[in-house]
């Protein structure tokens, strides 16, 4: 069996940005192209049933790594395999085995959480009698009351269109859960059942997990190790305790990861720095 | 292999039910579309019986009126197919669910297949309900129409704008911001060029050169032929093939560009607009 979930070897990707809309905006003569470096040779792995947590203030690389392990970005250099297929030339072997939950808990907002779910399930190719069974079972299990469960999600708090959006993806049973910022907008007693269930995932169902957050706490609290991007590099990668293990103690308190992160980087772990 | 097939079949009718689903929801809005394109077709149709009167000539004001019918039916259908193909990427942008439809384990054919079959079908739905209610104003006689005939042009019609409908789909993919509004240049280039409310013989020379290409202007041609003269299904044949042999030609030429422009969107980054 293949111990290796995720292997990413010299991620690149490079955006070009327009400076003007119209020709003559861009004054310096040139092409009008900016680049930004989103990924700049990223290399890690994820072992099977891990859970793996990728820290870095906004603009970082994060979403993009995960887009990019999602097959909805192409790299344009280096590789990316998901339990050995490649991201880029065995796409739908990898949708197959992988679902994600993003920032946005995207929608049709008319239609009800148990509609958005069959259509979700359809395409993944389960019929809709079993999915209906589930979908109450998983939704009910996040806290999502009964009755809300066939009314449009735009009626719904950010909160709970959140967990309709990780029980879109939990129904697939996915080998591979990609959760980009999935706590983002939830209370703490919602954040603390996702945490119990992306645990449960991991040790009943094996599945492995790439979790992004800003939240450091949820970070140290889930992941077995964790990775710390900035400007689309990692900067240092092991296990929470080693890497809070590499600054000497701050104000004369243990490190905690904000700590490592500003002694990496010299930045805040948000952008706001709040 | 057969589960497989399965799983593209149930992916497909995803689909179907998805939109049949949000009809549901937006049914005031239908209603509101609906009531406009009956008000519209019966608008241009009656200028049919007025034009004898605009121009105190001597004209057969019910075929007249036929003519125009069937210019507002037919358009009214291939357009209709038009904008629910390219909706395949409009409406997601518009909810924000594209990523999570393409980030699916289905083939774009699967994927178009679906939208296909409930534009096909809706669009034949909706039309039915101007031509019923243009049939009972206008005591339109349909005795010596060739209905068949007609529905046979129909068909053969619907391939080809299946086809250009995907190429369209393209656009939202490679402008995020504008790519549906760009759409309608198609649409309003094919109405000018297609003969639906004249004959394209009136048009310029170079209007009349872009007809031939036009898949519209053959539906509109044969479609007329049966129902105005009852047109035998020989007859109907010069305007059928050339329909026929451009949705062979469109849909996989629109499936390939739809691919190009997946990837360009994957490689540039236009699936999303933040993040």
């Amino acid at each position: 069996m293949n111990e290796i979930a995720i292997q990413a070897r010299d991620v690149y990707k490079v955006f070009h940005k327009q400076r003007g809309h119209l020709p003559w905006e861009r004054s310096d003569g040139h092409s009008g192209r900016q680049q930004a470096v989103a990924l700049d040779r990223v290399s890690f792995e994820v072992r099977v049933a891990e859970i793996f947590g990728v820290l870095g203030p906004n603009g970082s690389g994060k979403s993009t790594l995960v887009r990019v392990i999602a097959t909805l970005l192409l790299p344009d250099g280096g590789t990316v395999t998901v339990f050995g297929h490649d991201v880029v030339r065995e796409a739908i072997a990898v949708q197959r085995l992988i679902n994600r939950v993003s920032v946005e808990a995207s929608f049709f907002k008319k239609l009800s959480p148990m509609e958005n779910l069959i259509y979700g399930a359809r395409l993944y190719g389960l019929s809709a009698a079993e999915s209906r069974t589930r979908i109450i079972e998983i939704l009910t299990r996040l806290g999502v009351e009964r009755w809300a469960i066939d009314q449009p999600v735009e009626r719904m708090s950010r909160g709970m269109q959140q967990k309709v959006a990780i029980a879109r993806a939990l129904l697939t049973r996915p080998a591979l859960l990609l959760l980009d910022e999935p706590t983002t907008g939830l209370d703490p007693r919602s954040k603390r059942e996702v945490h119990t269930l992306v645990r449960e995932l991991r040790d009943l169902n094996s599945t492995t997990i790439l979790l992004t957050t800003h939240d450091m706490l949820e970070a140290e609290s889930l992941c077995e190790r964790i990775a710390i991007m900035d400007a689309g590099r990692i900067v240092a990668l092991d296990t929470p305790e080693a890497l809070r293990g590499t600054v000497a103690l701050h104000q004369g308190h243990p490190p905690t990861l904000e700590d490592v992160f500003l002694e990496l980087t010299g930045k805040l772990l948000t952008a706001d720095g709040k | 292999m057969i589960s497989s097939a399965a799983q593209q079949l149930r992916a497909s009718y995803a689909f179907v039910e998805r939109n049949t689903n949000l009809i549901k929801r937006y049914w005031s809005w239908e209603v509101v579309w609906l009531s406009y394109s009956i008000a519209n077709s019966l608008s241009v149709s009656y200028i049919g019986l007025g034009l004898e009167r605009i121009g105190g000539l001597q004209v057969d004001g019910r075929r007249l009126v036929l003519y125009l019918v069937v210019g507002t039916l037919v358009w009214h259908y291939l357009s209709m197919i038009f904008y629910w193909l390219t909706d395949i990427i409009g409406l997601e942008r518009w909810e924000g669910t594209i990523e999570y439809t393409l980030m699916a384990p289905i083939r774009r054919l699967t994927h178009m297949a679906g939208q296909t079959i409930f534009a096909v079908v809706y669009s034949l739905l909706f039309t039915g309900v101007i031509l019923a209610v243009s049939v009972m104003l206008f005591e339109i006689d349909l005795a010596s129409a060739n209905l068949a005939g007609a529905a046979l042009v129909m068909l053969s019609g619907s391939l080809s704008f299946i086809g250009v409908g995907i190429v369209g789909s393209t656009l939202p993919l490679l402008f995020p911001e504008r790519g549906s509004q760009m759409t309608h240049v198609i649409i309003a280039a094919l109405l000018l060029v297609s003969g639906v409310y004249y004959p394209v013989e009136v048009l310029p020379g170079i209007l009349q050169r872009l007809a031939i290409v036009s898949p519209a202007t053959y539906v509109l041609r044969g479609v007329r032929a049966a129902l105005l003269d009852g047109a035998s299904l020989p007859t109907l044949w010069p305007e059928i093939w050339p329909a026929l042999l451009m949705g062979l030609v469109a849909i996989p030429a629109g499936l390939h560009a739809f691919g190009l422009a997946e990837r360009y969107a994957k490689r540039a980054g236009k699936l999303a607009r933040s993040g």
